[in-house]
């Protein structure tokens, strides 16, 4: 097969190459620097340019990388590596593979909305697709993101009348970014994390017109946040950190909330379905846009997403991996052993 | 619906008392009377009768969103509650109506009959014109497995802000055999003549949960009796007829002939609180007695000789046609006294007998023996306190027994609904039988938050097979199972069944080898059974 599928990750033996993977290898095409699927130890990186700031920052400014644009074809003996948006979070990539005309896509973590900040989504045809299904049920369908920011919006407004700091948490790559975009300002300040701030000030050197935003310092006064949001990371939630802002009111922005039971078990006050990941329309649309013979599934509901493909007249079958779609983001990302490497603690 | 929908979510996003008796007051204000009246009974647990069998809802709903009905399943146990689920696989609406609560709720009643094909059509009429949070309560509404996150309590707090009418006189209003088809708000909350009803009862007084009475000062001031373990209930005679209450607002008059003599037995006006307690030869027998039949319609002589009942008075709380619940309770006491005395019923009428103490110590010894009794525990009175509503601290306090325990070794689990979908919740718990695990109880609650995730991690690494929804998992954890009674069954493999079986703790300190047997669970029978 042109792609494998390995204890260190997803291989092309051709080319001698792995994509995305979890130990370290020689030579390793990243689709996007969530911990996940950027890891530490390999001896040569490749990614996007935009992807690059952030995969550096977070495994250290001495690791090997290059980069390419998106569309530009890598040759690695006869095979074409080519990195096409997979609309995911800023710099993350869907990486197709070719040879001898044979085509394959590995799609890493995508979603099809179009969420402003990352470059967005397109489909790319191919004879094997390999897909994520972090939200492979049909019960998980997003509103549309205008929705949940008016929500969002009208929560913090409803906050800072009863006197109370907003506080909303996601992940500090992504998702932070995309919940400041989507914020009122002028509803009142907005404050970050450490390690949000930290991902923000890359982003803004990448050229990107993010909102302004100020970084929470401990020598700053507790009157200071008074009508603001803050956005925090999914560990900040509960700890020592978030006394300076009470009263507060807290929320989570994440997939998983789409579901009562999983807003009701967190202990928040408000849950808001927002996610970098496809729905189940989303994966649909995109394994239909690929045109695909086969597909390969992997993390996330893969059985359930594979049979309803064969069901569907598409050969497809799970594969298991160590990617973890959005558990962290609810503090649940821990059914397998291995744990991202600090993801979002960095601050 | 739009506004009942809204008074849904709004409740659903807040755990904080004051903002749910907010969100009550603005709806309240906002709806009209019959939506007022629908939405009182919805909250006091007065439910439309079900019309739509729920394999049919299933099916349909798949069909609907053309969906596999293996998928719809699938989605269904991750969700974990199926009005969500079909809310959220059905696809976008196609018109907009704006229909009230009443209007949905006649709507659903007037499915009662119809053929299937029918039915069908009217549920896919109503889900096309709803909005997702709106198609989530009417599924609810069909379903009848309404909670809201307010108990009656709260909604009878709001409601009496709301009319300026006091709480106590609203709850006692709300009681009794009502449905929205047979009054109005207006007659049933607004207005002041309580006779209509001659069968109505009163609220009854709640007790709180007691670990230490030395919290509560001083052993002179407090009156003890005993905690029968039957099902509390009120005995009303007006007016030559008789009516018995269950504590759940049930009228159980039909299911205990045995009262019947209370109508000649006792003066009209009267109300008394007690227990429906199954005894038989001057002894009290276990509530699993009783249980064989609350479920049954007919009571076979069969049936009424097995599991015969009398009646344990534990207070007077109408008297000659008066409501006395504010005198203080020695002197009901008194006057109930009086009053058992003065009867002849064969001893159905009892009085709920006083234990007599001096110190703590000497009650903590009379608690002691409750098993014997078949008896959960002391049951704690002030000598001055009037007969509160609902549950309230204070004044009364039960001082349960402690409960009985083994150690047990998880095999199975379940995902759980509503708050904990999607995590395994439900374990199933066995103890050893030689070197075979017998499967003898379930239990659901008695974990932390922290604890159900890490056990659900558990469950998720260690699974050995899948039978539907439930998973075996490698025996290893160990948990401590309290309950609070054991009786033999037929229905069990292990041939024991469990009262109120819950998990104590999670003994990580033990192995499962280290779990109790079934030969202890059957000398537990033995001594307790």
């Amino acid at each position: 097969m042109l792609l494998e599928f390995t204890d260190k990750g997803i291989y092309c033996p051709k080319a001698d190459v792995y994509i995305d993977p979890w130990k370290p290898v020689r030579k390793a095409l990243i689709t996007h620097g969530h911990a996940d699927h950027s890891r530490w130890g390999h001896q040569y990186y490749l990614s996007t340019v935009s992807a690059m700031p952030v995969i550096k920052y977070r495994l250290g400014n001495d690791i090997n990388i290059e980069t390419v644009t998106y569309g530009q074809i890598v040759t690695i003996n006869g095979v074409h590596f080519s990195f096409h948006p997979a609309g995911h979070i800023i710099g993350s990539a869907q990486i197709r593979v070719e040879y001898n005309g044979e085509v394959w896509v590995v799609s890493g973590d995508y979603k099809v909305e179009d969420d402003g900040l990352s470059e967005a989504f397109e489909p790319v045809k191919c004879h094997t697709f390999i897909t994520e299904s972090t939200f492979g049920l049909p019960i998980y369908s997003w509103l549309p993101q205008q929705e949940i920011f008016s929500e969002i919006n009208s929560w913090w407004k409803q906050n800072k009348e009863q006197g109370k700091v907003t506080v909303l948490s996601g992940y500090a790559l992504g998702k932070a970014q995309r919940l400041i975009q989507g914020l009122d300002d002028s509803i009142g300040r907005i404050f970050t994390h450490g390690a949000v701030e930290n991902v923000n000030e890359i982003i803004r050197g990448q050229g990107v017109n993010l909102k302004p935003t100020t970084r929470v310092t401990p020598e700053m006064n507790k009157g200071e946040f008074e009508g603001g949001i803050v956005i925090a990371t999914p560990s900040a939630r509960g700890s020592p950190w978030m006394k300076k802002f009470l009263p507060y009111s807290v929320g989570v922005a994440s997939g998983w909330m789409r579901l009562r039971g999983a807003r009701r078990r967190r202990s928040v006050d408000r849950g808001f379905s927002l996610s970098d990941h496809a729905d189940w329309n989303g994966l649909n649309q995109a394994v239909e846009a690929s045109q695909a013979e086969r597909v390969f599934v992997t993390h996330g509901y893969t059985t359930t997403f594979s049979r309803w493909l064969n069901e569907k007249g598409i050969e497809a079958a799970r594969i298991e991996t160590q990617f973890e779609g959005e558990l962290e983001e609810i503090g649940e990302g821990v059914e397998k052993d291995a744990k991202s490497e600090g993801k979002d603690t960095a601050s | 619906m739009k506004n009942f929908a809204e008074l849904f979510t709004r409740l659903d996003q807040t755990t904080k008392t004051l903002v749910k008796v907010d969100a009550l007051i603005q709806y309240f204000e906002k709806a009209s009377s019959d939506d007022k009246l629908w939405t009182i009974a919805l909250l006091s647990h007065k439910r439309p009768k079900r019309t739509v069998n729920v394999s049919f809802l299933k099916i349909w709903a798949a069909e609907f969103s053309n969906l596999p009905y293996w998928l719809f399943e699938e989605s269904y146990h991750v969700a974990g509650d199926l009005a969500e689920t079909i809310a959220l696989i059905l696809p976008e609406r196609e018109t907009h109506t704006d229909h009230s609560l009443t209007y949905w709720i006649k709507y659903i009643m007037s499915l009662e009959g119809l053929e299937e094909e029918v039915k069908k059509s009217r549920l896919r009429e109503a889900w096309a014109s709803l909005s997702s949070t709106e198609r989530f309560v009417f599924n609810k509404l069909i379903t009848g497995a309404f909670r809201m996150g307010v108990s009656q309590k709260l909604m009878v707090r709001a409601l009496a802000k709301y009319t300026g009418i006091e709480e106590n006189m609203l709850a006692h209003r709300l009681m009794g055999n009502w449905t929205p088809d047979t009054t109005t708000f207006e007659d049933l909350v607004l207005s002041a003549d309580k006779g209509e009803d001659q069968s109505r009862p009163y609220p009854f007084y709640l007790a709180y949960a007691l670990d230490d009475p030395y919290e509560i000062g001083s052993p002179d001031e407090w009156m003890a009796e005993r905690k029968w373990d039957g099902i509390r209930g009120q005995v009303i005679v007006r007016k030559g007829q008789l009516y018995v209450w269950s504590r759940g607002e049930e009228l159980v008059t039909d299911k205990y002939p045995e009262y019947e003599i209370f109508r000649e037995q006792l003066p009209d006006g009267t109300v008394i609180d007690g227990e429906i307690l199954p005894f038989k030869d001057g002894q009290p027998l276990p509530f699993s007695l009783l249980q064989t039949r609350i479920g049954r319609k007919n009571l076979t002589s069969n049936v009424l000789k097995k599991s015969p009942v009398v009646f344990k008075a534990y207070d007077l709380i109408e008297w000659q046609g008066e409501d006395i619940r504010n005198w203080a309770m020695d002197k009901r006491r008194r006057a109930l006294e009086e009053l058992v005395g003065s009867t002849s019923t064969g001893g159905i009428l009892q009085l709920s007998d006083v234990v007599d103490f001096d110190t703590w110590e000497q009650l903590a010894e009379e608690r002691e023996r409750s098993r014997e009794f078949y008896s959960e525990g002391i049951m704690l009175k002030r000598k001055d306190s009037v007969y509160q509503t609902g549950r309230k601290r204070g004044d009364w306090w039960k001082w349960k027994v402690d409960p009985l325990t083994v150690d047990a070794v998880m095999i199975y689990a379940m995902r759980g609904h509503g708050r904990r979908a999607n995590l395994y919740t439900d374990y199933t718990f066995a103890v050893w039988d030689n070197d075979q695990l017998v499967p003898f109880t379930k239990a659901y609650s008695g974990l932390t938050d922290e604890e159900i995730r890490e056990v659900d991690r558990f469950v998720k690494r260690n699974t050995i097979d899948r039978f539907g929804p439930v998973r075996s998992v490698t025996p290893e954890l160990v948990f401590e199972i309290a309950f609070e009674g054991i009786n033999k069954s037929t229905r069990h493999k292990s041939g024991i069944a469990l009262r109120f079986p819950r998990i104590k703790r999670w003994r990580k300190d033990k192995n499962k080898d280290e779990a109790n047997t079934l030969a202890d669970l059957w000398q537990l029978l033995d001594v307790y059974g």
